[in-house]
């Protein structure tokens, strides 16, 4: 490159700039020198010399503009001046630039933290899985109930013999396993999934391999496992020759064949997997009993893989058929049953399935602070062009080009976006964090993994927005500008009525638009903290002060007699420990993420409608279960000690069932039949809450552990002693029966039942912070607009005072403009709050979407915020004196 | 202010500078004197013009400026050829023969 030199000094050229300028003017005036003294030596006079010698020259000026424009990289020449010019302009007006790049900051830091969030965990869930875009959930339907359920492996089986359509089917179900770290237990995540899974996910093992095909089948036939790269890191120190190594989980010896990528946490979106093994374990792994051969059993959570070109209604419909063809030949096991497709983002059997509406929610919310963070800037960019109005006339008056002028307030307009940009990145990247911060681990020992880096595409989208909105309202002064009559603007500056040209109503527009948005988000708000205060003030029917402790038996390898007498003798112990009022054993604790057994039930004189079938699910509890949560007994009586093995199968029923099966009678006495058992019912317990708050009253019922014993059981203790008072008795106690169980650490129903609130919560606290932001980027906008037109309107407001209007006049004809305005905006609001609020119908707690107190309370906050608003420039508008304003 | 015709043919001024700086360096005057004699007083450089186009040709790397002194004892900006102006002048002047001759073809053609 023989130019580099040239280039260079080229580019050093550009920081040189005033120097050159003073060169060129120094060789231009020598020059004119030189052909003066040419001229006087023809002979004329000095002062003519100089003249004609100016003459010949040329237009001086004229020539070093032109020859300036001749240097090449004019434009970047031109640049840096605009930035160091636009950076001055900005400095001098610090307020607006701060707002208007706090405002710009916020709304694209947050947009992007929390999209990129919504997008890690709805639309591309899993890293390291190749063809997200073909990925769905599979589950099974049941026609006529809302919901859905787990598919059966027999079914699975066929719909992987008959289907055409996908190109993979996959088993995945979550497991659990307690490994032995040094004396202590310690709970592992697992799942069971068909030998493909690997396979069909394109995920490539780290060392060793994934299943063979033939490892998927049999009963407990291949203890084979592949363990996640987390715990070949912590749990095998790295080991390097782990493959072929052994691992006792649940009781038996699994050999470990491989170890999964770094970044590959499983297919359960929220959790971190630590182990994988095949369908053929699935009896190892399951507390519930052996259901490869049962169609009847669903337990399954499937995914499928379309095949390239296949759509999600093709897919449907072939696995409607399918399902029809299994409903004639299995009638028994799937009446009634379909399958059916669920975008990832719906996977009914995860958090995301929990979370969707909280992420609906959330994303609207985020795009309205979106527009009002739009609204604001363009407003707050408009009120200033208005004021530099007078700057630019007098810029094209002393012949700025107009090409120019644009680009001065494009270059302007760009650096505000620039630096919000950067500012958006921050604060994105600490929104990001602080939202997984706030996500609880939904249980001891268990890792989270929710994906929310921060995605790039959609920090460019939402910077673009903020950066496209600015730069279109920052050239409104010039497209103004060239709309002047020069002569005419110079002469009067601002005069106009309070808010009468076509651009003040344009502001006054972006105004209402904030208010209305700031008002719908204020009622969102309002509503969500209203359910959210009485979703913890209202019990779920249950104490949930109870303790819940116990030892995983069934990793232990403990079979069924063995287990039930341990319980037996574990209740026993813990009743006679000080401080305990009453213990219990239940499968599983209200509020937990396990899922309540259920069976199809038939009654005595009950005829189910055509295609009802009729599924209800039940608990499996010991003696004092409802004495020890107190629930009360509306009829009949508690379970007792007796109800086991050798006495009548018995159950409990809850008040929702009575009432629907057994309608105006009563039902203690009467019988149902589930599982092929004909079951009395003994007695009628008060509704309560089995899974969560927001559930509808549903059917439920209980019968005694006795009588339908498993070997995970949990232990429910009433006492006024706190879980830690407890842990050394229970351990104490556990080390009696078994020299080898520890008790797992006790905790409290409670803080299940938070947990289980987490959800609404988050949702209640990122609408409430968006709501406050909204809050106050609408009074900053309504500052802006009142503000610019006091100053604007200086003169005819000094006029009014010298006319002999009061100081209480100016200001409440200000105010009452600025009230207009909210007035105007919260009327719109309403009513597209309205319109709005109902899509949070599964959000809200027992409170109306049209709560009038929310609504109420959303109108006076904003008219007082309005207020504050206003208040500031009426008062300015108050002091003016008249003299001074008339003079300007 | 009304402009006078050009009597320079469009792009041509560059090549006639390069040309003028062929031997000697020259200040903004002197290029303008010398193009003006070499053309047997058919030329005439316009100042309006000459200023810009230096520093156009300065920009491109092809003369370089420094201040020196004029024969009359004055402070004055001195232009000489740059290697590259060198070559640019060479190909200029292959590339303007060329054209001329082309032209000639042309008019002088039946």
């Amino acid at each position: 490159m023989p130019n580099v030199r040239a280039w260079f000094s080229r580019l050093f050229g550009l920081f040189r700039k005033d120097r050159r300028n003073a060169e060129m003017a120094e060789e231009i005036q020598q020059h004119v020198d030189l052909l003066t003294e040419r001229n006087v030596a023809a002979g004329m006079s000095p002062q003519d010399a100089r003249n004609a010698a100016l003459r010949e020259f040329g237009g001086v000026e004229q020539i070093k503009e032109t020859a300036r424009e001749q240097r090449v990289w004019m434009w970047a020449d031109e640049f840096l001046q605009d930035v160091r010019f636009g950076a001055r302009m900005l400095l001098r007006t610090p307020g607006f630039s701060l707002l208007v790049i706090l405002c710009l900051m916020l709304g694209i830091g947050t947009n992007a933290a929390v999209l990129s969030w919504i997008e890690g965990i709805l639309i591309r869930p899993y890293p390291l899985v190749a063809h997200q875009d073909r990925m769905f959930a599979l589950a099974s339907t049941t026609r006529g109930a809302d919901g859905n359920t787990g598919l059966s492996y027999p079914d699975f089986l066929d719909l992987q013999k008959n289907s055409t359509l996908f190109e993979s089917l996959i088993v995945d179900r979550i497991t659990g396993t307690s490994l032995s770290v040094g004396d202590r237990a310690e709970r592992a995540s697992g799942a069971i999934v068909t030998a493909n899974y690997f396979d069909a996910l394109g995920v490539k093992l780290f060392l060793g391999r994934g299943f063979r095909p033939e490892e998927g089948e049999g009963r407990n036939a291949h203890p084979v496992a592949v363990i996640s790269y987390q715990a070949w890191k912590d749990r095998y120190k790295a080991d390097a020759d782990i493959i072929g190594k052994t691992q006792y989980m649940n009781g038996v010896q699994h050999t470990i064949i491989g170890v999964a990528p770094e970044k590959f946490h499983g297919t359960f979106i929220g959790y971190s997997f630590t182990f994988w093994v095949p369908t053929s374990m699935q009896e190892t792994f399951d507390t519930t009993g052996y259901k490869l051969e049962n169609r009847g059993e669903r337990w399954i959570e499937g995914y499928a893989f379309l095949k390239p070109g296949v759509t999600r209604l093709q897919a449907q419909a072939e696995l409607n058929a399918i399902a029809q063809r299994l409903e004639n030949d299995f009638p028994d096991t799937n009446r009634g049953n379909g399958f059916q497709l669920f975008p990832l983002w719906k996977t009914p059997f995860n958090q995301a399935g929990n979370m969707t509406s909280t992420l609906a929610i959330t994303m609207a919310v985020v795009f309205f602070v979106l527009l009002i963070v739009c609204a604001n800037v363009s407003n707050l960019l408009l009120a200033r062009s208005l004021l530099r109005r007078h700057e630019m006339t007098m810029r094209l008056a002393l012949g700025a080009g107009r090409r120019r002028l644009i680009k001065q307030l494009f270059t302007e307009g760009l650096l505000l976006a620039l630096i919000a940009t950067a500012g958006g990145i921050v604060v994105a990247y600490w929104c990001r964090n602080a939202l997984v911060l706030s996500f609880p681990s939904p249980a001891a020992g268990i890792v989270i993994d929710l994906p929310g880096q921060i995605d790039w595409r959609v920090l460019v989208v939402s910077a673009g927005i903020c950066i496209v909105a600015t730069l279109l309202f920052a050239l409104v002064p010039a497209i103004n500008a060239s709309h002047v009559d020069i002569s005419g603007a110079l002469k009067s500056d601002g005069g106009g009525v309070v808010g009468g040209s076509n651009r003040s109503r344009l502001r006054s527009a972006l105004v209402l638009v904030q208010v209305s948005l700031s008002f719908v988000l204020l009622a969102g708000t309002g509503l969500l903290l209203q359910s959210l205060q009485r979703m913890q003030n209202t019990s779920p029917g249950f104490s949930t002060d109870v303790i819940v402790s116990g030892a995983d038996l069934f990793s232990a390898g403990y079979n069924l007699e063995r287990a039930k007498a341990f319980h037996t003798q574990l209740l026993d112990r813990t009743r006679e420990i000080p401080g305990v009022e009453s213990a219990t054993l239940a499968r599983l604790v209200p509020f937990s993420y396990g899922v309540f057994s259920s069976a199809p039930l038939e009654f005595d004189g009950y005829q189910p409608a055509p295609n009802e079938q009729i599924n209800v699910s039940y608990n499996e509890v010991a003696e004092d279960y409802f004495k020890t949560l107190s629930i009360p007994i509306v009829a009949g009586r508690e379970f007792q000690r007796t109800d086991d093995e050798n006495a009548v199968p018995v159950a409990i029923i809850n008040e929702t069932m009575a009432a629907k099966y057994w309608p105006g009678k009563d039902s203690v006495g009467q019988r149902f039949k589930a599982k092929d058992r004909w079951v009395q019912i003994v007695g009628v317990a008060k509704n309560v809450n089995y899974e969560n708050k927001i559930e509808l009253p549903r059917a439920f019922f209980y019968v005694p552990t006795r009588q339908n014993f498993f070997i995970s059981n949990n232990l429910l203790i009433r006492t006024r002693e706190n879980p830690g008072a407890i842990r050394a008795a229970l351990a104490r106690e556990v080390h009696a029966l078994d020299a080898n169980l520890a008790p797992t650490a006790p905790w409290r129903v409670k803080e299940q039942v938070d947990r289980k609130g987490y959800t609404h919560r988050l949702a209640v606290t990122l609408v409430a912070i968006f709501g406050g932001m909204a809050l106050f980027l609408a009074a900053i906008g309504l500052y802006a607009v009142m503000s610019y037109s006091v100053s604007q309107t200086t003169r005819e407001l000094g006029m009014r005072m010298a006319l002999g209007a009061r100081g209480a006049d100016l200001l409440r004809l200000v105010i009452s403009r600025g009230l207009r305005l909210t007035f105007g905006g919260i009327v719109i609001g309403t009513i597209a709050a309205f319109a709005l609020t109902r899509w949070m119908g599964n959000l809200l707690y027992k409170v109306s979407p049209r709560d009038p107190i929310t609504f109420f309370s959303a109108l006076i906050i904003l008219v007082a915020v309005a207020l504050i608003a206003c208040l500031v420039p009426a008062r300015r508008a108050a002091r003016i004196d008249p003299a001074r304003a008339l003079r300007t | 202010m009304a402009k006078e015709k050009p009597d320079l043919v469009y792009g041509t001024l560059d090549m006639l500078i390069l040309k003028a700086l062929q031997h000697d360096p020259r200040h903004g005057l002197a290029i303008a004197d010398r193009i003006h004699q070499m053309s047997k007083d058919i030329l005439h450089v316009e100042q309006g013009s000459l200023y810009p186009a230096l520093y156009r040709l300065e920009a491109q790397g092809l003369i370089k400026a420094e201040w020196g002194v004029s024969d009359n004892n004055r402070k004055a900006r001195y232009y000489k050829l740059t290697a590259a102006g060198r070559k640019q002048l060479a190909a200029e002047r292959e590339h303007w023969s060329r054209i001329t001759k082309g032209i000639g073809f042309v008019l002088s053609g039946a």
